[in-house]
């Protein structure tokens, strides 16, 4: 099931590339915008990279997944898929990982190009990589959930956004503090530590929660 | 109409008893009781609006009933129980098929998920069997609404698809010649003690196997004791 749902969402984006690279183009041109906007100071550049690069990944992330469960829900899949017997969390967990392998994953790759662009040295390259590696996934789970429990209503887009983004702060927070420790050359592993913990936390809870809402919203 | 004979000695492969479903504050039904037998072949019937979907769906395991008791096989297993154990085949009013996929693969995903044969030369015999085989390889997108109704119905084709049928507007969009396909798929299986509960909302034909009619009562007061029963 988890195997299956993963290689159909991979294969369905290769056939609409323009709409899968979308995350991606705009992260890129959000965090190319700023340079222009703040001015070619390196200094400052340097300081605000790690916010502007999280920010921009966390919108970038929040932009696709209001569709994650809508297409399925309207040609009838997500009936198929829930009554298919299987877990309806192995499929929250599938639809999830699919997000996160199409956004998430692409962000991350790209981030040292743009941690060049910042001119941060790299050792926080490192440290920016690695958080949004653990950051990504809490977004593309909380994602999930946010786009199950608006699934079928109107203004679903905005509601997501409102309901999700505010859960996605703490990861940002602790991300950004990750790097800033280790741009300042401290330990960063209390805010790994916590990162982490908001990790697990969220990859243990959302999937149940979002299949929850997956069942009242095909009820 | 043909009243089927001996129900009861026959194994039941579903039974329901005083089922009721609302959706929000409107009562659709309640007080049903019916139960279909290996072979049996049963044409749920109903003005629209009446619940013939949600009843499927609540025996698809796909939303609970406000009341009552749903047996699979004479026992008292939870739709959920008896889907996952692939005794249960439900095909929706929606194809359930993408769009940007080809019918070939969009028919491999739903066979993979149901636990039916998903290799490459079960698809093929499926799809020949509803007649869309020379379009396996076409995006489903290019297909007219009858060509994707038929690929969806190749799910019937595709071995195991053993029983309880929950089919809703099988005949949909579907010409002559589709339609006599699904009536084949349809004495098979009853001939191979699989049960079959459909919907229609033109008459089914002469090809049809011997059906019973099952009428949704209207609702009544909650108060009114004497609620009709619901096998014709």
């Amino acid at each position: 099931m988890l195997v299956a749902v993963v290689a159909r969402d991979l294969r369905l984006a290769a056939r609409r590339r323009i709409d899968a690279l979308l995350p991606l183009a705009f992260f890129t041109i959000g965090v190319s915008l700023f340079p222009f906007g703040i001015g070619p100071e390196t200094q400052t550049l340097r300081q605000v990279a790690p916010g502007v690069i999280w920010v921009n990944a966390l919108l970038a992330a929040m932009l696709s997944v209001s569709q994650l469960f809508a297409g399925d829900h309207a040609d009838g899949s997500l009936d198929q898929m829930l009554a298919s017997g299987h877990s309806p969390v192995a499929l929250a967990v599938a639809k999830a990982l699919a997000h996160w392998l199409l956004t998430g994953a692409p962000l991350v790759l790209a981030t040292p190009v743009f941690a060049l662009l910042f001119d941060v040295d790299g050792a926080s390259t490192l440290m920016l990589v690695i958080t949004l590696l653990m950051g990504t996934p809490v977004m593309s789970l909380l994602g999930a959930l946010g786009a199950a429990l608006t699934l079928g209503l109107r203004s679903a887009g905005v509601l997501l956004i409102i309901i999700i983004l505010p859960l996605c702060v703490p990861v940002i927070i602790f991300g950004v503090g990750a790097v800033q420790a280790a741009e300042a050359g401290l330990g960063a592993d209390g805010h790994l530590s916590l990162l982490g913990a908001l990790l697990i936390a969220t990859a243990v809870g959302a999937p149940v929660a979002t299949a929850a809402a997956l069942r009242i919203a095909t009820e | 109409m043909s009243e089927f004979p001996q129900t009861a000695v026959r194994p039941l492969v579903l039974s329901v008893h005083r089922l009721a479903c609302r959706r929000g504050e409107r009562l659709l039904f309640e007080g049903l009781d019916f139960a279909l037998g290996e072979g049996d072949v049963v044409w749920l019937r109903g003005r629209n609006g009446r619940g013939k979907t949600s009843l499927l769906r609540v025996l698809a395991a796909l939303s609970p009933p406000s009341e009552g008791e749903v047996r699979f096989a004479g026992e008292s297993l939870s739709a959920a129980r008896a889907v996952a154990g692939a005794g249960t085949l439900f095909l929706a009013h929606a194809n359930a098929l993408k769009d940007d996929l080809s019918a070939a693969e969009a028919l491999a995903f739903l066979a993979r998920l149901h636990g039916q044969d998903d290799d490459a030369e079960s698809i093929e015999q499926a799809l020949r069997r509803l007649g869309v085989h020379g379009r396996r390889n076409a995006a489903v997108r290019t297909l007219s609404q009858g060509q994707r109704r038929r690929v969806a119905l190749a799910r019937l084709a595709l071995a195991p698809a053993k029983g309880l049928w929950l089919l809703d507007e099988p005949y949909d969009a579907l010409d002559v010649e589709g339609c006599a396909i699904v009536d084949g798929l349809l004495h098979e299986h009853a001939q191979q003690g699989g049960a079959v509960l459909l919907t229609s909302h033109l008459p089914l034909s002469e090809g049809a196997p011997r059906w019973r009619e099952l009428v949704l009562p209207e609702p009544v007061s909650r108060r009114n004791a004497a609620a009709p029963r619901g096998l014709s």
